[in-house]
This record gives C-alpha cells, sequence and structure tokens, in this order.
C-alpha cells in the first residue's frame, strides 16, 4: 500500500511531477532489460546459474564475475538474471489479482447504489486497519507459507487500496458534466455506463497496474526474505536474500545485487506509472 | 470549530474506531475456523506430534474447541472485551501479557522513525523549493530513490557499510542507543522519501497561491515565505499520511526487527506466523488495528488544528 496515497493523487490528476525524459528513457530501457531477463535469460547469463564450482565459492565481483559468486561458486549476475520471471510472475500475478478484487468491490461501491457503497466502504476500513503485510501475514499464517500463498496474499492485501481509487474515479465520472449531459440527450442508462462512464474512470488502471508491480514484487520478495515465499535455492530475488542473509558481514554481493534489480524494478515501475497518470492528466 | 462539535466529531471517530475492532476480531475468527487443519493439533505441536485421541479431545474440552461455533464466537468476543487474547499455542502463555512485553521497544522504533523521516522529508523539501532547477531535479531522484527502497535490502546495506566495513554501529539492536540507529534509519529513509514528494509537491503549489503572492507582497522574505507559509499547507496531507505511516512502521517493524535481531512485536509476529501460532497473530494484529485506528483518529484531530481553514469557522472567502 506504501504507494497507495501517491499513487491515489497521480491518478486524481493533481499530477505528481513528470519525470525527465532522460528518466523515462531509462525506465524503457530497464523494461527491456527484464523482458529479455524474462524471455530469454541465456542470452543475458554469462555462466549457467546452476552451474557449481566450488572452488569460486565467495568471490567477489570481477570481471569474471560481475555481482560475484554464492557459496556454491555459482554466478550471481547469472542467478539474478534466471530469478527475474520468477520475481516479475509474483509481482503481475498479485497485481492482477489486486486489480481484479479491487474492481470488483470498486464497482459495486461506486455503481451498485447508497447500501452497497456504505457496506463496501465499511470492509475498505477494515481492511485498512490491516497495514502493510500484516494482512499477508495473517492469510500465510492461515494457509501456511508458499510462493503461491505469497502471491495470493499480497494480491488481497493490495485490493482494498485500488477498489478505493475505482471507487473514486467512478464517483467522479458519474457526476462529471459530459455524462450529465448524455443523459440529458436521452442515452439509456446502459449506454452512458458502457459508452462513457466506464471508459473514462477505467483509464487509470493502466496507470495503476504500472504502479502496482513494482510495489507487489518488493511485498512478495519481503515474504520470500522472511522465508514464506519462494525459498532457497529458487533463483527468486527475494529468496537469493535470504539466502544471502547468513553471509552478511563476509559476502555483502550476495544480497546487494538481488535488491538492487527489485529497487530498480520500482523505481522504474513509478517513473513508467507517473509518465502515464501525466499523459491521462493532459488528455483530459 | 465550536468544541462540541470537534467533540462529537471525535465520538463519531472512536465508534467508528470500536466497529473496526470488532469487524477485524470477527473477521479473523471465522477466517480460522473455516480454514481446513485442527486447533487441538496445533495446540499439541502441529499433525507430525502424533497426539493421542485421549490428549486432543481432552485439549478440546479445555479450550472450549468441542463447542459450536457461535458459541466459541460469542467466548472469544467475552474475553476481548475484558482484554483477555486467549493463550499461545506454541508457549501456553497469554498472548496479551506476551504483547505487553513486546511493544514498547516496536512503538518506541516505529515514533523515533517517523520523527526522523518527518525532520529529512521537511528538510528535504525546504531546501529543494529554494533549489534551482538542478537542485529540484536531484531532490526528486533522492525521494524517488528513497520511497523505492525495501526495508530488508536497506537494513542489510547499512549493515554491510556501517557495521561490517566501518564497523562504528552494532549490527545487532540492543537496547543501547547506537544499536537504535540503524533501525531507525532504515525505517526512516523510505518514508522520508514519500513524505518528502508529497510536501515539495504541495509547498510549490502553495507558492502560487494567492495567500502567498499576498505575503511576499507584504514583504516577507523568501525563507519566510517558504518556512511560515507554504511548510504549513504541504504539512497537511502529510499529518494525514501520518496515521497510515504509523502502521506502515510497523508492519515494517517485523522486517527491521528480524534483521537487526531486535526484540518486538514484528519479531514475535514472524515467529508466531512460521510456527502457525494463530493467537499470537491474532492477537497482535488487534493490537495493531487499534493502533492504527487510534493514530488515525489522532492525525484527523492534529491536522484539524493545523488547517486555519477549520479552526476559524467560516474564514475562507
Amino acid at each position: 500500500m506504501s504507494d497507495l496515497e501517491l499513487s491515489n493523487r497521480a491518478v486524481s490528476g493533481r499530477a505528481l511531477p513528470r519525470p525527465p525524459r532522460v528518466g523515462t528513457m531509462l525506465a524503457l530501457a530497464f523494461v527491456a532489460y527484464l523482458i529479455v531477463a524474462t524471455a530469454w535469460p541465456a542470452v543475458l547469463q554469462p555462466y549457467d546459474p546452476d552451474a557449481i564450482a566450488p572452488r569460486d565459492a565467495f568471490d567477489p565481483p570481477s570481471p569474471a564475475h560481475w555481482f560475484g559468486t554464492d557459496e556454491s561458486g555459482r554466478d550471481v549476475y547469472s542467478r539474478v538474471v534466471e530469478g527475474t520471471a520468477a520475481s516479475l510472475l509474483i509481482g503481475v500475478s498479485a497485481t492482477a489479482i489486486g486489480l481484479a478484487l479491487g474492481l470488483l468491490l470498486g464497482a459495486l461501491a461506486g455503481l451498485g447504489g447508497r447500501v452497497l457503497d456504505f457496506a463496501v466502504g465499511r470492509v475498505n476500513e477494515v481492511l485498512f486497519a490491516f497495514p502493510g503485510i500484516l494482512l499477508a501475514l495473517l492469510i500465510i499464517v492461515l494457509w501456511g507459507p508458499g510462493p503461491v500463498t505469497a502471491t495470493i496474499a499480497v494480491g488481497l492485501s493490495t485490493a482494498p487500496g485500488y477498489a478505493r481509487i475505482i471507487r473514486g474515479e467512478l464517483v467522479r465520472v458519474r457526476g462529471s458534466s459530459y455524462v450529465e449531459a448524455a443523459r440529458v440527450l436521452g442515452h439509456g442508462r446502459g449506454r452512458v455506463l458502457l459508452r462513457h462512464i466506464l471508459p473514462n474512470a477505467l483509464a487509470p488502471i493502466t496507470v495503476l497496474a504500472t504502479l502496482g508491480i513494482g510495489q507487489a514484487v518488493v511485498w512478495a520478495s519481503a515474504l520470500s526474505y522472511l522465508g514464506l515465499g519462494a525459498q532457497p535455492p529458487a533463483a527468486e530475488w527475494g529468496a537469493m536474500l535470504a539466502a544471502g542473509r547468513t553471509y552478511i558481514t563476509t559476502a555483502w554481493w550476495l544480497t546487494v545485487f538481488p535488491g538492487l534489480m527489485i529497487v530498480l524494478t520500482t523505481i522504474t515501475t513509478t517513473v513508467l506509472g507517473r509518465v502515464l497518470a501525466a499523459r491521462d492528466g493532459a488528455a483530459r | 470549530m465550536p468544541r462540541s462539535r470537534v467533540l462529537r466529531r471525535v465520538a463519531l471517530r472512536l465508534a467508528g474506531a470500536v466497529f473496526v475492532l470488532w469487524a477485524v476480531a470477527t473477521l479473523t475468527f471465522f477466517a480460522i475456523h473455516l480454514v481446513p487443519g485442527d486447533p487441538a493439533q496445533a495446540i499439541l505441536g502441529g499433525p507430525g506430534s502424533q497426539a493421542s485421541q485421549e490428549a486432543l479431545d481432552r485439549v478440546r474440552a479445555d479450550y472450549g474447541l468441542d463447542q459450536p461455533l457461535l458459541v466459541q464466537y460469542a467466548a472469544m468476543l467475552g474475553r476481548l472485551l475484558s482484554g483477555d487474547l486467549g493463550d499461545s499455542y506454541a508457549l501456553k502463555t497469554p498472548v496479551a501479557g506476551l504483547i505487553g512485553g513486546q511493544i514498547l521497544g516496536t512503538l518506541v522504533l516505529a515514533l523515533l522513525a517517523l520523527v526522523v523521516a518527518w525532520v529529512l522529508a521537511v528538510a528535504l523539501a525546504l531546501w529543494s523549493t529554494s533549489a534551482g532547477r538542478a537542485g529540484r531535479a536531484i531532490a526528486g531522484g533522492l525521494e524517488l530513490t528513497a520511497a523505492a527502497l525495501p526495508h530488508f535490502w536497506l537494513a542489510t546495506v547499512l549493515i554491510a557499510v556501517f557495521s561490517t566495513a566501518l564497523g562504528w554501529l552494532p549490527p545487532v539492536s540492543n537496547d543501547a542507543a547506537s544499536g537504535l540507529v540503524l533501525p531507525v534509519v532504515t525505517l526512516a529513509v523510505p518514508l522520508a522519501g514519500f513524505l518528502a514528494q508529497l510536501m515539495r509537491e504541495q509547498m510549490l503549489q502553495a507558492l502560487e497561491e494567492p495567500f502567498a503572492v499576498s505575503a511576499a507582497a507584504r514583504g516577507e522574505t523568501a525563507a519566510g515565505l517558504r518556512f511560515r507559509h507554504a511548510l504549513r499547507h504541504a504539512a497537511l496531507p502529510a499529518i494525514n499520511l501520518s496515521g497510515w505511516a504509523v502502521g506502515y512502521l510497523i508492519s515494517g517493524a517485523v522486517v527491521v526487527e528480524t534483521v537487526f535481531a531486535r526484540p518486538g512485536l514484528g519479531r514475535t509476529l514472524l515467529r508466531a506466523t512460521e510456527l502457525r501460532d494463530v493467537p499470537v497473530v491474532v492477537g497482535v494484529v488487534l493490537v495493531v488495528a487499534l493502533v492504527y485506528v487510534l493514530m488515525t483518529i489522532a492525525t484527523d484531530v492534529v491536522s484539524r488544528l493545523a488547517d486555519p481553514r477549520t479552526t476559524h469557522s467560516g474564514g475562507a472567502t
């Protein structure tokens, strides 16, 4: 939920500063890198990510091993590339779950009349009382740890935030002058809903999804880091961090580089989300 | 705003808070009982313990697990009202006592982090609004990066730099003040990034408002304008965000206390999650929900006091 208040602002048009052009280009370049790392990891991997070489264990970063090697002598950079797909898959799936549920709740509240609006509002209020990853931890204690539970848990925890934003958008658009005009012109309810309200109210979803993926990747890797999501030896960023934690005093590169990928992913989604939001705002 | 209206508002908020807490308790209660898995089995050490049927029956009777669900629910609400959060499955001690012993350390950590984050954010916002284009771009990049830093990563990097490489600060957080520095910084920096983004945007907006222009026309200096007028304007949304921020900090404490091996609510919660010690998890969640709800009410009151538009009734033009 960390970016919720900010993305709320970004969506509501009182836009946050639009990132400079250089930032946008860098973000797009990193997206291209992530796509290649997901689809064709071998292109970027100088070594086999699972090849064990005990003699090269704990080599610090060098021209031969950019990100150093781990306790079994595996190339950390190759493993970070290998982990891209798993980490992004969790982030994207969690965002999809959160958005789908948020859409459902938001639509019920924004279109379903006063009683439903009140009910969904209270449900949301209750869910907001589980801040951060607390709701996720509660779900995990009930269903047991693992990558699938972690993904669902992160998705569910983000849903109330999305629901609130989507409801706000629906209410805003429903009260706008062009919807009023369409009604006065005698267009039916269904047509007004499909042609005017939904397309305008749902435009920010691309922004929300973009911002949300970075957030979901962070939360999911936090759960993996705590040992509740993907487990080592899986090459997932959070799991790699968890595995490297044991060696933090002797081999910092085991934790620093997988974490760097998470940070870069979040920055990238934030920058792109804001660019999209600024474009959205300009189009209105 | 007249005092009676303030009181009425606070009373309404408190009623809302009681509703939220009741709903959280109900939701967690039924979630636990809808999930497959036998609590009696969990109390006796999980599925691997091979407890005898006799022992299971005894535990069920002791914990009231043989009663109908609604009776158990009523009993749970009754216990909650008297402040009893049940007994830990793993430790067999009262959850309330367990939480009572841990909560202070976590609240100290969260509140210190909130203060540090505010100081950093205000300093950055004041500096960046007076700086030129380059300064603003740098501040923007700093804020964005700070806000994107996950706690678990920032914590490990800080340990690697300040404990391992430089040896200035201990990697384990104990009662000593030096042990608090790294955990507080870990929690404060990402939050400061969020707050600073919000404040800078609001300050720049405020500086273009008529009240800022007229203050400048009265001869207010540029620094005074930012400090006395724009900052107050910018503080409002940041204050509103602080209620949420305390919840965010407590949830961040789960990670931070684990990395720095610092005793506290977050670490208790994580250990209970690993052991699937349901009463402890539910107890901690309820207490955090209580803190969250109280903080939201407090920030609501503070932001009303800080907002000149709500203190002078009808003062807006």
